[in-house]
């Protein structure tokens, strides 16, 4: 019983940051119907930043702050350079000029930091609640998931840029027409994406150890909790991410841990034949 | 003036007559993966040529043989393994081989001994299976995998005749599994309850799963692990969690040394080695443990690891199996290896003479490193075999 609690408890928090990841990519794809292969490189390129600020002696936390600013900067960049004068045509080119800044990052990460892995090596404290344990560091990195997907929400809802996003995610002409300057809307967009990625990856570094290469199983998972949450939903992939934690965790009781892959991706299979707007509907 | 150059003549097919060499090859990876550990084997190789031709050569027979290597880069590739042996048999007449780095080129390598009946001493190659065919030429200095962590689990039984309940955990990789595989039955025979045998992916950074696993299992000890990076951050998240662990033995990750780099979480984790510089063998022949460490020093400027001790251990076993056999004969030196039962530097070394499983390593035997706090700082200590050991292990860890 404790286990299935134990299991259940560690999925739901890794489950979190899952999501944060998937809103990044989800976000992009919502916005501009460019699915950013780029974006598992984008989260390691996140962990080493923190690996970075934290070499430089700032805390992990407080390092999470310069990171989200240099991966908004990165993001605006990387569209301008390589996603902007491709955007309106056929998406096989926006997915091979993604995925070759996904290979320029790795290319470059490669030579500086080689691929042998690298630890974020601080405090952590551990708590034991009723015979579960549970570390602070995936505590904070669930609550930090959960407080930057609130900001997103409160930015997309509450302030007139989000609401400028809103409106060129919905139909890009419509909202040029009304006035709203489309580019600098993608851009700003193209920039949070890659943001939320980067916190995403500098959470899972406060976690687990990482190399320049770790972001592709990260990648997949996001593109499956978008796709569970349904394509171009923020909170359809901050709950995908969820389950996917949660199946994750919870079948680890009773099967060997090598099968938790065949089943995710069983599931992924079902839910695109059955639900192919995903669980939560695709894009609002 | 004819007279002299008759004497110079004379002088010269003296000389060499008197400089016999005895020629042995192998190749090196000098590039592709195998790169570092490969050409670390060598330095162990060339420093034991050095060694032995500062004395003058192997003692034969009353005859002295310096020793002349002969090796190609293999590139970490099999198919030039293959090309590469045949070449240094029939073309540049090698006595013997020594084999090349990993169990992989050791075992196309070995084929081509075989064929032409050339006596190869195989390092670097702890696989099982090449010993599994009935080879009658290849000798096998490694400890073998499936005997990797049996010693581990000796040494468990030792330190607490009491605990029953064990986990083996183990990266789903070839070489991991098949150690975790006869870990268990060992543990079994001997009276263990192995309470948990589960494999992990290879990429693996998560391991909540598994350590919820564990905890449910009520396992007091655990041995497994695979390579480093999932070692290390198993041993991590292990002591995160808290996990109250008696022993913990991991492969490969706890025996380098930035393994300390994990600071609380390194300590009191053990681990399996070939060998380790600071072992205390009592040897019958060849430098100590500490003499070949200080020569290795002395010509790399760095502590030999376990690769270089393995290089400099198979040429000391060519040159003992000359010495006794006498001769350079092929068929009288593979005599006097399956006669062998001594121990250097490196360990205690006998070969299977069973045809079943001819050529591989019975005597040695892994030696077990712990982590341990020596002045409040991480240090690597031996605590087995009893007869190595340079402090006693730390038991329970938590």
């Amino acid at each position: 019983m404790l286990q299935i609690f134990s299991s259940v408890m560690d999925g739901l928090l890794i489950g979190l940051v899952y999501g944060l990841a998937a809103i990044g990519l989800t976000l992009i794809f919502g916005v501009m119907d460019v699915v950013n292969l780029a974006h598992g490189s984008i989260i390691a390129l996140g962990m080493f930043f923190l690996y970075l600020f934290f070499g430089a002696g700032l805390h992990p936390y407080l390092s999470l702050v310069p990171v989200a600013i240099l991966g908004f900067f990165f993001g605006v960049i990387v569209y301008l350079i390589a996603v902007k004068r491709i955007i309106s045509g056929p998406p096989l080119m926006s997915l091979l000029s993604t995925f070759s800044v996904s290979m320029i990052i790795i290319g470059i990460g490669t030579a500086l930091w080689s691929t042998s892995p690298y630890n974020i090596n601080f405090k952590v404290e551990t708590y034991n609640i009723l015979g579960y344990t549970v570390t602070s560091a995936r505590l904070i990195a669930a609550v930090a998931a959960v407080l930057v997907t609130f900001g997103l929400y409160f930015f997309l809802y509450r302030t007139v840029l989000g609401k400028a996003v809103r409106a060129v995610a919905n139909n890009r002409e419509a909202a040029e027409l009304m006035g709203i300057p489309s580019q600098q809307i993608l851009a700003i967009s193209f920039g949070i994406g890659t943001m939320l990625a980067m916190l995403s990856g500098a959470l899972i570094a406060t976690l687990f150890p990482f190399t320049i290469l770790s972001g592709g199983v990260y990648e997949l998972k996001s593109f499956v909790a978008s796709v569970l949450g349904g394509l171009g939903n923020p909170t359809g992939a901050l709950l995908g991410g969820i389950i996917l934690g949660l199946i994750e965790g919870s079948v680890a009781p009773f099967i060997q841990i090598s099968w938790t892959n065949v089943i995710e991706f069983v599931i992924f299979v079902l839910i695109l034949l059955f639900f192919p707007t995903g669980l939560f509907g695709g894009r609002k | 003036m004819k007279k002299g150059w008759l004497l110079l003549l004379l002088v010269g097919i003296l000389g060499i007559a008197q400089a016999q060499t005895v020629k042995i090859g192998l190749t090196v990876s000098k590039t592709g993966k195998y790169n570092v550990e490969s050409v670390n084997q060598l330095n162990g190789i060339k420093l034991w040529q050095q060694w032995i031709n500062g004395q003058g050569g192997i003692p034969v027979g009353g005859k002295k043989y310096k020793v002349e290597l002969k090796y190609y880069d293999d590139e970490s590739k099999a198919e030039r393994v293959q090309q590469l042996y045949s070449r240094l048999i029939s073309q540049d007449k090698v006595d013997f081989l020594i084999s090349p780095y990993s169990s992989g080129l050791t075992a196309k390598a070995a084929i081509i001994s075989e064929q032409y009946g050339k006596v190869m001493v195989a390092t670097g190659a702890a696989s099982d299976s090449i010993f599994k065919l009935g080879y009658e030429n290849v000798y096998q200095i490694y400890t073998p995998a499936s005997r990797y962590l049996t010693s581990t689990v000796d040494m468990l039984k030792a330190a607490d005749p009491s605990l029953k309940k064990i986990a083996v955990v183990y990266e789903d990789s070839k070489f991991a599994k098949a150690v975790a595989t006869s870990a268990r039955e060992y543990a079994k025979k001997i009276g263990f309850d192995v309470v948990l045998f589960e494999g992990y992916p290879k990429s693996t950074t998560d391991f909540g799963p598994i350590i919820n696993k564990i905890k449910a299992s009520g396992a007091e000890a655990l041995v497994g692990g695979g390579h480093y990076a999932d070692g290390a951050t198993f041993a991590r998240q292990l002591f995160e969690q808290k996990v109250p662990l008696k022993m913990i033995a991991l492969l490969v990750a706890p025996a380098s040394d930035e393994f300390a780099e994990l600071g609380d979480a390194a300590y009191g984790v053990v681990a399996p080695s070939q060998w380790e510089p600071l072992v205390k063998y009592q040897q019958n022949c060849g430098p100590s443990p500490a003499q070949f460490t200080e020569m290795y020093k002395k010509a790399y400027g760095k502590v030999p690891a376990y690769r270089a001790a393995g290089g400099f251990a198979a040429g000391l076993i060519l040159q003992k199996a000359m010495m006794d056999a006498g001769s350079i004969d092929s068929a009288k030196v593979r005599a006097a290896l399956d006669k062998m039962d001594l121990t250097i530097f490196f360990g205690k070394i006998k070969f299977s003479t069973d045809p079943k499983s001819h050529g591989l390593q019975l005597g040695h035997e892994m030696v077990q490193i712990q982590w341990q706090k020596k002045d409040g700082k991480l240090v690597k200590e031996i605590v087995w075999p009893t007869n190595a050991k340079t402090s006693d292990l730390i038991y329970p860890i938590r």
